[in-house]
């Protein structure tokens, strides 16, 4: 094969939290990009696949290690390099055209140049008769068009895309798609490749020829996929969800999900965000006779309309709590999780309160230090700064606010949003 | 409509007590205010002004008067907005400075402006000896300072503020910080900081007002404007005259409101990324007539190009050859200059903490500053008499008009075309009665603080009632709570956060027309309360720059430790609690 666009040497990026330590994202990342390839980067929330994104577009500087552009180091935005945004990133003060236009712009075009330009690129997107609409007159499918157009007036040799589909609705993304992936095998645009973040497994297959998996905490890259179904390809093709079966059993089987099987989280562990009713009726859905306690995971993520982000959260927590567990794939609720899902209010509270403690080191924690006070109260900035040794500020606040909610739920302790005082509930 | 929620917005940032930043940036603006006095007072000579063109009471020239004021607010503005681009960017681009002017800032909105204006009016004059053009910089400079922090602040924290997304945009497709700064910073700011100024404005015309009559050591200075016509009918005792200059003011505020807040604020809307759904589309006539008419379109067209242009100048274009561009930090060399800048802040704060030390040893006594101390506080307790009285009149009133919608369009428009009139225009009026029937000034002529500064309270309790959500009314009349419950329960807590923002704006209107309030004439007749702000007046018309620098300062902190101990954790307080909705950004 040719030399690569891309590649990324023994990469490493820490963000820094609290005094103490800094925290590995992305750990001994090494990867290459090949003339007219399409990758998809996927990984579970938290798992450092956007920042590896940004770092390749060089808005972010990583902490070791160098990235290459065409055998030249990558030390800021390059030109070439062109980026679409989840957000869209639109200017909402400029109009669909001015927007367009905005690269060229900066490379300095006589103003007649540029509308050229921009005109046609519009035309080619299908934005012709919105040239004059502010963004906020347009509905998300046509700002993301824009989004489009705008990264490839400056006629980029590689497109990135940061989970460009994620704030559509399922329709609307898919059109985009397909017209997308028209442009790029008509050649029509003058792209050479595309990398792309993405959280969704039918996305990555339905799309790529190239899988790059991400491990969380720290990210790694754990496999690399290579997808050879034809174009067009269909989800309902068996082929298709045979893939789609594939990733979910490589997922499961990080090494990540053996330390969450093996009850080994620390204190400092990042709990995902989840309320008490998802548990409970991710549970439910399990318990109930249709599914007899196991589900495949792809069925389940259809069945709750959730993506990567959203699943794997739940599942790690109803696994880390021992009411269910994931295995190549499948989910199947353990005897605890039934007894709870059994019990009535007040009973569920009481199990919910045994695993807490049992099992989430921070709860346990929390519990007892405000067992062993004389007057059994604490401040929450005393857990706030034994969190942010190990995570960001933000972060260390996040997780905080989830152990009061579960914490509270399991009367474990009780806490008062003005003073911001932990105390043992009393009269229980 | 949040017109003033942007006010406080240092608040989350800051603790109550202050910080070494504080207490450096404190040192400067009070060794700043002293330095201006001891200026003044070296020139002590009598000031060499031109042939001042005496102000005439005819009616006629009214409209001439009002075009020079409207003159002054409008220069003043251009200088504020200047002042807000360079020092907001720069403290929102570099931390070393953002250290400095945050704080500076932020005390620099505790000082009296019009106090502030007794001690520099005296360098401005010497600046352009023997002609008029010394009190002109004088009054634009007190209007700069009435709008120029507040303004600097709300831009420095919205650019702060401007989402990842479109911050990386401009990086990802190159465009130069010139490029990204007219792109994206300030268009993304001009919502907020439209509003502000807009506020600030209305403060304005009180300020302008009061700073075209102004006595110095003894000499009275009189600028062409509505300010000197009303202080010349004074001391004339020309009621007539006096309803001419009301009248002219009126009109004045209504076509600035008509011609060119609404049609701004409604051209605002184009750069807000969306529409919240509680808040109406701003609308303005002028506007729809601007946007319809071909031959303004036109304008338009050729006004968009020619910014086009401006923000595409050549020299601020990096040049198109450039594949990569620079490195996003750099870190060599950061440290070392970081290290100098801190310790060449920390040696002017020393310089200033002895300056102050020997400029306040040399002229005043302890007993002087006790003295002055206890007058802030006689003011300081006016101040919050009177925000309690107001309180008890208009928020009961406030909760009732924003309950009624139709009612409260009205009042709304008019209560805030009443917080712009400048107040001071009226208080002849009342001086008048109070000499008339021979009242007790102490007492009496209190009210005149609040008169302009109320309007603030009213119009924020009537937004805030106006956006109780309408379900919760429901919910209150599903259940039968009526009576007292209902204001304890609903409708007192849901205005609560209105209620903070109204009163701390209030409160400092209050202040910054002390120094005006507590001293009045009618004719020959002269009244003075005793507080602060009379004794500021005092010494300002005899010319005792030291006294004045005194009372200065002492107000200055005063509004300051109060700022900290009651306004600021009470606003941070209603809004964690008492805030409906996610947030109202």
């Amino acid at each position: 094969m040719s030399d690569p666009i891309i590649e990324v040497v023994e990469m490493q990026k820490y963000f820094k939290t609290g005094d103490r330590q800094d925290r590995l994202v992305l750990h001994n990342i090494n990867f290459k990009m090949f003339e007219g390839e399409i990758v998809a980067i996927l990984g579970k929330s938290g798992s450092g696949k956007s920042t590896l994104l940004r770092i390749i577009s060089g808005l972010t500087e990583p902490s070791a290690g160098v990235i290459y552009y065409r055998g030249r180091l990558i030390s800021g935005p390059v030109r070439g390099i062109s980026m679409v945004f989840q957000t869209f990133a639109l200017l909402p003060w400029l109009t669909v055209l001015q927007n367009v236009e905005l690269g060229l712009e900066a490379q300095g075009l006589p103003r007649k140049e540029r509308r050229e330009q921009a005109l046609k690129v519009i035309d080619m997107i299908g934005l012709d008769g919105f040239e004059t609409a502010l963004p906020k007159e347009l509905s998300g499918g046509m700002r993301q068009r824009v989004g489009f157009a705008r990264a490839l007036v400056v006629k980029p040799d590689i497109l990135l895309m940061d989970e460009p589909f994620s704030a559509l609705d399922v329709l609307t993304a898919d059109t985009l798609k397909s017209d997308l992936l028209d442009l790029w095998q008509t050649r029509m645009i003058g792209i050479n490749a595309i990398l792309f973040v993405t959280h969704s497994i039918e996305e990555a297959i339905a799309f790529a020829d190239r899988i790059i998996l991400f491990d969380s905490d720290p990210g790694t890259i754990r496999s690399d996929v290579k997808i050879s179904l034809p174009f067009p390809r269909s989800d309902l093709d068996p082929r298709f969800r045979n893939q789609v079966d594939r990733i979910y059993t490589l997922m499961t089987a990080e090494p990540q999900e053996a330390r969450i099987q093996d009850g080994m989280i620390d204190i400092g562990y990042r709990l995902p965000d989840v309320n008490i009713e998802e548990i409970t009726g991710l549970l439910e859905i399990l318990n109930s006779p249709e599914h007899n306690g196991k589900m495949d995971l792809p069925v389940l993520a259809e069945t709750l309309t959730h993506n990567l982000d959203e699943l794997f959260p739940l599942t790690d927590i109803v696994q880390i709590l021992r009411f269910a567990k994931v295995s190549e794939g499948d989910i199947a609720i353990t005897q605890e999780g039934k007894t709870f899902v059994d019990a009535d209010i007040l009973e569920r509270k009481k199990i919910f309160s045994i695993q807490l403690t049992k099992f989430i080191p921070l709860a346990r924690y929390i519990h007892n230090q405000l067992t062993r006070h004389p007057r059994h109260r604490a401040l929450e900035e005393h857990f706030l700064s034994l969190l942010e040794d190990y995570l960001s500020e933000k972060e260390a606040e996040d997780v905080l606010r989830i152990v009061i909610e579960w914490g509270r739920y399991a009367e474990l302790f009780a806490y008062d949003y003005n003073s911001g005082v932990l105390n043992l509930e009393s009269g229980h | 409509m949040n017109l003033f929620r942007t006010k406080l917005a240092s608040v989350n940032r800051i603790t109550w007590y202050p910080n070494y930043w504080d207490i450096i940036a404190l040192l400067f603006v009070l060794a700043g205010i002293f330095l201006f006095a001891w200026v003044a007072k070296e020139m002590a000579t009598p000031y060499q002004l031109g042939q001042s063109t005496p102000i005439s009471l005819n009616p006629a020239v009214l409209p001439f008067y009002a075009g020079r004021t409207v003159v002054r607010m409008l220069i003043a503005l251009f200088f504020s907005l200047l002042f807000t681009f360079v020092f907001g960017t720069w403290a929102a681009k570099s931390r070393h400075a953002e250290r400095i002017i945050i704080p500076a800032i932020d005390i620099l909105q505790a000082v009296p402006i019009l106090g502030f204006l007794s001690v520099t009016i005296a360098s401005f004059i010497r600046l352009f000896p023997g002609s008029l053009l010394g009190p002109e910089c004088a009054a634009v400079f007190a209007i700069f300072t009435s709008q120029a922090w507040n303004m600097t602040f709300v831009f420095f924290q919205t650019v702060r503020s401007v989402p990842a997304d479109l911050a990386e945009t401009g990086l990802m497709f190159h465009l130069s910080a010139w490029q990204r700064f007219w792109r994206i910073e300030v268009p993304y700011a001009t919502p907020g900081l439209l509003w502000n100024t807009m506020a600030s404005m209305s403060a304005g015309w009180f300020f302008v007002v009061a700073a075209e009559a102004i006595t110095v050591s003894n000499q009275d200075i009189l600028l062409p404007g509505i300010g000197s016509f009303i202080a010349v009918a004074i001391k004339a005792a020309n009621l007539h005259a006096i309803g001419y200059a009301v009248l002219t003011m009126f009109i004045v505020i209504l076509i600035y409101d008509q011609l060119l807040f609404r049609p701004l604020v409604a051209w605002a809307e184009k750069f807000k990324p969306e529409q919240q759904a509680t808040e109406k589309t701003a609308e303005s006539w002028v506007m729809n007539i601007f946007r319809r008419t071909r031959l303004m379109r036109k304008w338009g067209d050729k006004l968009a190009q020619l910014f086009d242009a401006f923000v595409n100048i050549k020299i601020f274009r990096p040049s198109p050859d450039i594949i990569f561009s620079k490195p996003l930090s750099k870190k060599n060399g950061n440290k070392l200059v970081g290290m100098l800048w801190e310790v060449g802040i920390l040696l002017l704060g020393i310089a200033a903490f002895i300056f102050l030390w020997y400029f306040v040893a040399a002229h005043i006594s302890f007993a002087e500053i006790r003295w002055v101390f206890i007058l802030g506080l006689i003011t300081t307790s006016r101040v919050f008499i009177l925000i309690l009285l107001c309180s008890f009149i208009w928020v009961p009133l406030g909760i009732w008009i924003g309950l009624r919608p139709q009612v409260a369009q009205v009042a709304q428009a008019i209560a805030q075309i009443l917080s712009a009139f400048p107040a001071n225009l009226l208080y002849p009026f009342i001086v008048m009665m109070i000499v008339y029937y021979h009242l007790n000034p102490n007492i009496w002529l209190s009210p005149l603080m609040i008169l302009g500064a109320q309007w603030y309270i009213l119009f924020n309790i009537v937004a805030g009632a106006s956006l109780i959500p309408k379900e919760l009314l429901r919910v209150a009349d599903n259940l039968g709570v009526t009576g007292w419950t209902r204001w304890q329960r609903l409708l007192l807590p849901s205005v609560f956060p209105y209620y903070v923002t109204g009163t701390i704006a209030a409160a400092g209107g209050a202040w910054n027309a002390s120094i005006v309030a507590e001293v009045a004439s009618w004719g020959n007749e002269k009244i003075v309360a005793t507080g602060l702000g009379s004794y500021i007046t005092q010494y300002t018309t005899v010319g005792n720059f030291a006294r004045i620098a005194l009372g200065i300062g002492m107000m200055c902190l005063i509004v300051l430790i109060i700022n900290r101990l009651i306004w600021r954790p009470l606003y941070v307080y209603a809004e964690n609690r008492f805030v409906i909705g996610v947030s109202d950004v």
